[in-house]
């Protein structure tokens, strides 16, 4: 039985550092290459040594796959196209290949300019790297080879993501990457079609939550910014770079326009200003209201909303900044929270997770005095907010997606191994279908039931059409005639005649006959036409002949009498029938015949067998 | 041979043409058109290829075919169906005979056979296909055959079978349109298999193809047994219509033309659920609701357990599941289906709004409910701490449903949907489940406050309208209140009007909220000024309905000081008028509130129910007995003075029929005087303002007209009476200026009112003629004008021909008398006899329709003359915001003009706006220049808002520009 094989080299039962090896039809696909933030070693990226012990990546791997552009999706490429070397094709769609070099660009320059860390990637490699990138469009089945396909579905979560279609012959595979359910100010939701992949490789960050509305935390949010406005305080909003950042954007910039407000808001300036250039030029990508708005004006182009200086951080009255990064551990997010840490008209709105030990972590937990470098303390007076934005799939949408694509397995990736626990059992439960949640390094193996093609002669379909009565219940499987033949790698239905002729055979009759011995004192050819009136009498809608050479004609049966030699009141009644008839139980079925042959001649004549 | 037979199919057909005309015009020549079928016969015959054939047909098919001929176009068309070898053209005959047979006047039954032959021989499934949709024209054209109908029947089984789905797919709408339903059609029909209960045939048939392997099929036949009602058309106002004759039974399909549908068909609509094809799902989410409403009580068991529900919860349950289905076609449809599911129980109905939330597998509580239990502990708006939402107890991982059982949280998802069709979908369906449930309509309120929010303007207007209708079941809590008014900040004026609508019918339940409310209005006025009437009105209704919670306000809202004389406010404040409209409007029916206001507020109260009685209401003050008297006088007695007041109008109409003829002068004082009682009582009377401003119109017109005809004068020669003949040359003048009013100005007239006008039209025609006939010596001139003026006697004749016996012995009667006479004879003698008809004619009792109102139109803004006028400069551009409200018209897109002057004082200023309604077809701004220039704008449809009946609002722009003057 053929088998796929799933081994994630990362992103098994953990989060960060996605990286899955597919092997499906003798095929072997890398899905994400990603990085994990948590290390600054080796664990770092994937350990690309397991997928060939020592050969080289490109013989051994048919093409690579990057979901979205996050780094710990992508954050491996460089290292393993160019230092581990790999020079086959990598997919992505098209905003993931123009902005993931930015964030690769981005994450080196931290690495090597500011950790001072040797034996990293350069800019070169990068450049390198996309170079052999393949775009992909939404809904575009690409062939990677005569065999494998792949083909993108619309993802959520960031501008660009993707799941992914992997199909070889009629096994196939869908990977999901990150994606959300629910849409939001800028993206859609996740779709699929009803593709019935065998396996399903879902994330499951969410897998014990099942969220709130959004419009909530939305309405909250502008609550809270509009209120801190009109008082004339100053809010601060710490963001990543991508993602979350234009959402929030987009939100604060309409709800302005809603209330037609005047107060300033800034962003931080640095690779935000590119990511928005590549946003306002994939507006496909987009929601429907940006899509549909974007030929009177597109909304990535912000009107309220403009470059920070550093300057401005001191300017009076009411402002809304947005500033990287997103915990307040350093940069300039920090700078600014310390400037207006000591008012208590100011607010700090932290729009999502903040990792234990950073001055975001602190504040969250309602610390009042927080200690800086210098022993220096500072007085937290202003108001500190959270709300989450996030944009991975709950619960209920992983449910949701399953349903959608009905799949055969399910697998779970991208996500801690307690919840994935959790949530498999509720899929075996649900949906009666196998749930496997492989750690690193383990591979899950579902064999699969691939059907096989065969070709066959439209005129040998036909006709076996039109002896399966009217053309409803389609949907059941029904029973053909027809030799298969198997010949050089491809398999052909014939007729058995053409078949025949094709193998230079001759064609052999089977008949199938019977005895049926009886008592009649009347002569063969008397006793024969009693059988024949008799079996007019019963068989009504049959075509009976008796014909001149003494036997009789159930439609293709053959019915003959022979007296024995020593008795001659014993006739011998003999039935004859071909294959064809004893196959198709078109009057062997039928209750009359049956009668006759079993008990008619109790009545008639009496007979024994 | 092609000449020869046009000539004779010319004859055949010219002939049939003529006839009806020979009597009425002998005198005039008609031509008569070729006819079709001869046309179409000798490029047929000329046609060499199937193309050049094609080409033929497809320019026959745009031109109409008359009732006489098409059977005879349809000979020709099938005869040339039986040569023809390419499939295209056979298609399109075939499509051509189901166009002729729908020619009205038609009754095709003669070609069914001929049509039913065809199909025999007929091997492409395309033509197959037009052929059966042709039988299928030709079946609901003969509603009244049973026999044609069960021969069509049998057809349509006989090619079930086919293996193209566009003949399966064809079949069973056959079928699905004509299958035999219910007994009174059955009855008289003795066909073959009539009696053997057709209709359960029909459906088992169409049932079998539920699982036809193309999902067009599929489609199909689930139409073909529910039809196309969607929920908008419930089951007993179908059949109801039905009886009544309203819509051709045979125009519907099985379910729609009232035949019950067996409830053994849920199951299959179910797995049809969940078909693989969204036009597949979406027909069987109509299918599932119809068997709902069908069967709403019959029970049904739930699969893998031995429980058993309502079918109607059952049907609702999965119908909310398809809210989230992969296709936003289908989610559409599911939300708009449970809109209309009114008999599902509570509690599933309340499910819907359910979503339990939880993370990292233990329990949390929803926004919504945090806020609740916020505002029952008295604490409002604390802000959120970190980890305020931080989950509470730990979930049992055995009891969380992930897969929403039945309707659970279905209106969460679809208000949460993606695409904003789906979202007002659910909006809807929200609103109308509400309706009916108040303890739904409390619950789906945060939902719909939170609507307020949605990124796409058209939503958000949406949920606010929805709230307004569901208004009367809620009371507001202060926390929602507070989210309902941070709206009024709103950018977007519909919003915020939408939102003052929505106030206008909220409860609120403290004293703090109606000062909230005040102080969200106050701000919305401070921004938007523009809003100031929609806030005033805002508030008068706020008042009203809350009284005692306005009454503790009162010292600090007009903040009095018991010690201290505050100063007085300023009386032309927007601000202050809107707090004292509220305060009024409280005061109406709280009689302690007056005690509370100080000296200058009944000054101001004094002066505001002059300048603003329709928001500011009679109040009993103590000392100003003679306000309150006076008013109640006037409310107390409305129907009955509306009542007398129509009898007087009526009377007074009586009265004025006694005249004959307008020789004596006493006729004349009657007709002025009673001109002048109309004016008057219209003034009185607001109701039946447009009804005594028609009469008396319509009766000046007769005045004016008797005037001119009673110059003694007319006998005397021309030259002399120049004088003379001004007046009455001005008087028609009027009078057709005047009917035209008449006619365009009100709405509700019948034909019987636009006749009459029509007649005094016609009669000020008549002195126009004789007028000219007098004055003007050119002969070709009278010659022409003349013509003219039978043609329009001939139109009126044409227009109103079923009115005439209602004017006999009127003008127009006896000129059709003459008529014979007139269009033969000279010009002079005509208009001398129409000179003597004029005069010897009566007046024409005019009869009053039952509702009459005169279109009005009242400009909001620009107000009239500005103080400050709007300068532009030459060659750019400026522009003029007109806010209008236009009642009683039926169209206003079409029918209104408005005309804008700009007047020319030192500094090219702008200062002047006029409005006028009058009768041009066309709704157009027109803007006059100083220099007599003047340009004609459309506004947009989307111009136009619609705020109640028979009012509308014209909200829009003008653009005003012009090149430097000298």
């Amino acid at each position: 039985m053929p088998e796929i094989k799933v081994t994630p080299l990362g992103a098994g039962q953990d989060v960060g550092r996605s990286c899955i090896l597919v092997s499906i039809g003798g095929k072997n696909i890398m899905l994400d290459c990603g990085m994990h933030m948590g290390y600054n070693d080796d664990r770092r990226f994937p350990d690309f040594s397991y997928v060939t012990q020592n050969g080289r990546l490109t013989d051994f791997l048919d093409c690579v796959i990057i979901s979205h552009f996050h780094l710990d999706h992508c954050g491996a490429l460089p290292y393993m196209s160019e230092m581990v070397g790999y020079d086959g094709p990598i997919y992505m769609t098209h905003p993931t290949k123009a902005i993931c070099p930015i964030l690769l660009e981005d994450f080196r320059k931290i690495t090597v300019d500011k950790k001072g860390e040797t034996n990293f990637f350069t800019s070169q490699m990068i450049k390198d790297c996309m170079k052999k990138v393949v775009p992909l469009n939404l809904h575009q089945t690409v062939q990677v080879d005569d065999e494998l396909e792949i083909k993108a579905y619309y993802a959520g979560h960031v501008l660009g993501a993707a799941m992914v279609q992997i199909k070889v012959g009629s096994e196939s595979v869908v990977y999901t990457g990150d994606y959300n359910m629910t849409p939001d100010r800028h993206l859609g939701a996740a779709w699929i079609d009803k593709c019935r992949p065998d396996i399903l490789i879902s994330e499951s960050t969410y897998a014990t939550t099942i969220r709130d509305s959004k419009r909530c935390r939305e309405r909250d949010f502008l609550k809270k910014v509009h209120e801190s406005i009109e008082r004339g305080g100053k809010v601060l909003i710490p963001v990543f770079a991508l993602g979350r950042a234009q959402e929030l954007c987009i939100l604060l910039e309409t709800f302005w326009e809603r209330m037609n407000l005047k107060a300033p808001i800034y962003f931080s300036t640095g690779l935000t200003e590119k990511a928005n250039h590549y946003y306002k030029l994939f507006i496909t990508w987009t929601n429907q209201k940006i899509r549909k708005t974007f030929v009177q004006r597109n909304m990535f182009e912000f009107k309220h909303i403009k470059a920070f200086d550093r300057s401005y951080a001191d300017n009076p009255g009411p402002m809304v900044v947005f500033a990287t990064p997103g915990m307040l551990h350093a940069g300039q997010s920090l700078q600014i929270f310390k400037k207006w840490a000591g008012n208590e008209k100011n607010m700090v709105i932290m729009p999502g997770y903040c990792v234990q030990g950073t001055i975001g972590h602190k504040i969250l937990n309602g610390q009042r005095k927080l200690e800086m470098e210098g022993r220096a303390t500072l007085d937290v007076k202003l108001q500190v907010e959270y709300m989450s934005f996030s944009a991975h799939a709950d619960a209920k949408g992983i449910m949701q997606l399953i349903r959608m694509a009905e799949p055969r397995n399910m697998l779970l990736v991208h996500g801690e191994a307690a919840k994935m626990e959790f949530l498999k059992g509720k899929i075996e439960q649900e949906f009666s279908i196998d749930c496997y949640m492989p750690a690193n390094g383990e591979t899950a193996m579902v064999t699969t039931n691939p059907s096989v093609p065969v070709d066959m002669s439209l005129n040998l379909l036909k006709r076996e059409m039109a002896l399966g009565g009217p053309l409803p219940d389609p949907k059941k499987p029904r029973t053909m005639h027809g030799t298969l033949i198997m010949k050089e790698n491809s398999l052909k239905l014939v007729s058995s005649e053409q078949a025949l002729k094709e193998l230079g055979l001759n064609e052999h009759q089977l008949r199938f006959t019977c005895r049926v011995q009886l008592q009649d004192p009347h002569s063969d050819p008397d006793t024969l036409h009693r059988v024949y009136t008799h079996l007019k009498s019963v068989l009504k809608g049959y075509t009976i002949q008796h014909l001149p050479d003494g036997t009789v004609m159930v439609e293709s049966i053959v019915i003959k009498v022979s007296s024995s030699a020593e008795d001659v009141n014993a006739k011998v009644l003999l039935l004859s029938w071909s294959y064809q008839v004893q196959q198709s139980p078109v009057i062997f079925s039928s209750e009359p015949f049956n009668q006759f042959l079993f008990s008619s001649s109790r009545k008639g004549f009496r007979h024994t067998r | 041979m092609a000449a020869h037979l046009k000539k004779r199919v010319y004859e055949e057909f010219s002939k049939v043409v003529q006839i009806p005309h020979e009597e009425a015009q002998a005198k005039k020549l008609r031509l008569s058109k070729p006819s079709k079928s001869a046309a179409l016969h000798v490029d047929l015959c000329k046609a060499t290829n199937s193309t050049d054939a094609l080409q033929y047909l497809l320019q026959f098919a745009r031109k109409p075919v008359e009732v006489e001929s098409v059977e005879g176009v349809i000979r020709i068309l099938l005869e040339h169906y039986y040569k023809e070898t390419d499939n295209s053209v056979r298609l399109k005959i075939a499509s051509l005979l189901g166009l002729l047979s729908k020619t009205n006047g038609f009754s095709p039954d003669c070609i069914v056979d001929d049509a039913i032959n065809t199909l025999g021989n007929e091997k492409s499934h395309q033509v197959l296909a037009q052929l059966l949709d042709t039988l299928l024209v030709i079946g609901s054209q003969l509603p009244e055959s049973p026999a044609v109908r069960l021969r069509l029947i049998e057809v349509a089984c006989k090619h079930l079978s086919d293996t193209y789905f566009g003949v399966r797919n064809k079949c069973l709408q056959l079928l699905g349109c004509l299958g035999l339903v219910d007994a009174p059609l059955t009855k008289d029909s003795n066909g073959p298999s009539s009696s053997s209960g057709g209709a359960r045939d029909v459906q088992s048939i169409i049932s079998n193809y539920f699982a036809d392997q193309d999902p067009r099929v599929r489609t199909a036949a689930i139409k073909a047994m529910v039809g196309h009602s969607g929920p908008q058309i419930l089951v007993p106002i179908l059949a109801e219509r039905i009886t009544q004759g309203l819509i051709s039974v045979f125009q519907l399909q099985l379910h729609d033309r009232g035949m019950k549908i067996h409830q053994i068909i849920y199951d299959q609509a179910c797995r049809l659920l969940s078909d693989d094809y969204e036009q597949v799902r979406s027909a069987a989410v109509q299918m599932v609701w119809v068997l709902s409403q069908l069967y709403p009580e019959s029970i049904v068991p739930i699969p893998s357990s031995n429980e058993e529900i309502r079918l109607v919860d059952d049907a609702f349950g999965k119908i909310s599941h398809m809210v989230s289905d992969g296709s936003w076609m289908v989610r559409v449809q599911a939300a708009k289906t449970l809109g209309s599911m009114l008999q599902v129980s509570s509690h599933f109905l309340e499910q819907t709004l359910d979503k339990k939330l939880m993370s990292d597998l233990r329990r949390k509580r929803t926004a919504h409910e945090r806020a609740k239990e916020l505002f029952v502990s008295g604490e409002f708006s604390s802000g959120r701490k970190w980890a305020d939402d931080a989950p509470k107890e730990k979930l049992d991982s055995n009891t969380v449903n992930l897969i929403a059982s039945g309707a659970c949280g279905a209106f969460v998802h679809g208000l949460e949907d993606e695409m904003f069709e789906v979202r007002i979908a659910a909006v809807e369906a929200l609103c109308q489940l509400a309706r009916s449930s108040p303890s739904f309509a409390e619950k789906c309120l945060d939902f719909l406050v939170d609507m307020f929010n949605d990124e796409i303007e058209e939503v958000r207007l949406q949920s606010i309208h929805v709230l307004r209708e569901i208004s009367t079941h809620i009371t507001l809590r202060e926390d929602q209140l507070d989210t309902v008014l941070a709206v009024l900040e709103d950018s977007s004026r519909d919003i915020r009007e939408a939102l003052h609508e929505l106030l206008c019918y909220t409860n609120v339940s403290t004293k703090e909220c109606i000062q909230l409310a005040l102080l969200e209005l106050l701000k919305n006025l401070n921004k938007y000024p523009t809003d100031r009437n929609s806030v005033w009105k805002c508030l008068k209704f706020l008042g009203s309905r809350h009284p005692a919670l306005v009454l503790p306000l009162v010292p600090e809202l007009l903040s009095t000081h018991p010690y201290f004389d505050t100063p007085e406010p300023d009386m032309d404040d927007p601000a202050y008028i809107a707090v004292l409209v509220l305060v009024f409007n409280a005061a109406k029916s709280c009689p302690t509130m007056p005690a509370l206001f100080s000296d200058h507020t009944f000054r101001h109260y004094a002066y505001l129910r002059d300048s603003l009685s329709h928001l500011v209401p009679p109040l009993r003050l103590p000392g100003r007995k003679q306000v309150y008297s006076l008013d109640s006088v006037d409310s107390s007695c409305g129907s009955s003075s509306v009542e007398s007041a129509q009898l007087f109008l009526q009377q007074s109409l009586n009265r004025v029929s006694s005249i004959q003829n307008l020789e004596t002068a006493g006729d004349q004082d009657l007709l002025n005087f009673t001109i002048r009682d109309l004016q008057r009582l219209g003034e009185l009377q607001t109701e039946l303002a447009g009804a005594a401003d028609f009469c008396a119109t319509y009766l000046r017109c007769q005045l004016l007209l008797m005037k001119a005809l009673q110059e003694k004068l007319w006998n005397v020669a021309v030259p002399l009476y120049l004088q003379q003949n001004v007046t009455a040359t001005a008087a028609a003048q009027q009078i057709l200026e005047e009917t035209y009013k008449l006619e365009f100005l009100y709405s509700g007239l019948e034909s019987r009112q636009v006749a009459t006008i029509h007649h005094v039209r016609l009669q000020a025609k008549a002195l126009q003629l004789i007028l000219t006939a007098r004055t003007r010596q050119g002969l070709d001139l009278l010659i022409s004008s003349c013509e003219k003026f039978l043609q329009e006697v001939e139109s009126f004749q044409r227009l109103f021909l079923s009115e005439l016996p209602h004017l006999q012995d009127s003008f127009v009667d006896k000129l059709l008398e003459l008529m014979p006479r007139l269009v033969s004879c000279k010009p002079a003698e005509l208009v001398k006899i129409l000179q003597t008809t004029l005069r010897q004619s009566g007046l024409l009792q005019l009869r009053l329709p039952e509702q009459i109102h005169r279109a009005t139109a009242t400009i909001v803004e620009p107000t009239g003359e500005s103080d400050n006028p709007l300068k532009f400069t030459s060659g750019l551009v400026v522009a003029l915001d007109i806010d209008a409200t236009l009642e009683h018209l039926h169209d206003p897109q079409n029918s209104v003009k408005v005309q804008v002057s700009a007047r020319l004082p030192e500094n090219l200023s702008f200062s002047k706006t006029s409005f006028e309604s009058s009768f041009f077809n066309r709704f157009r701004l027109q803007v006059l220049y100083p220099d007599g220039q003047s340009h004609v704008i459309h506004p947009k449809p989307g111009d136009f808002r619609k705020p109640g009946p028979n009012r509308h609002r014209l909200i829009t722009q003008v653009y005003l520009s012009h090149t430097a003057w000298t």
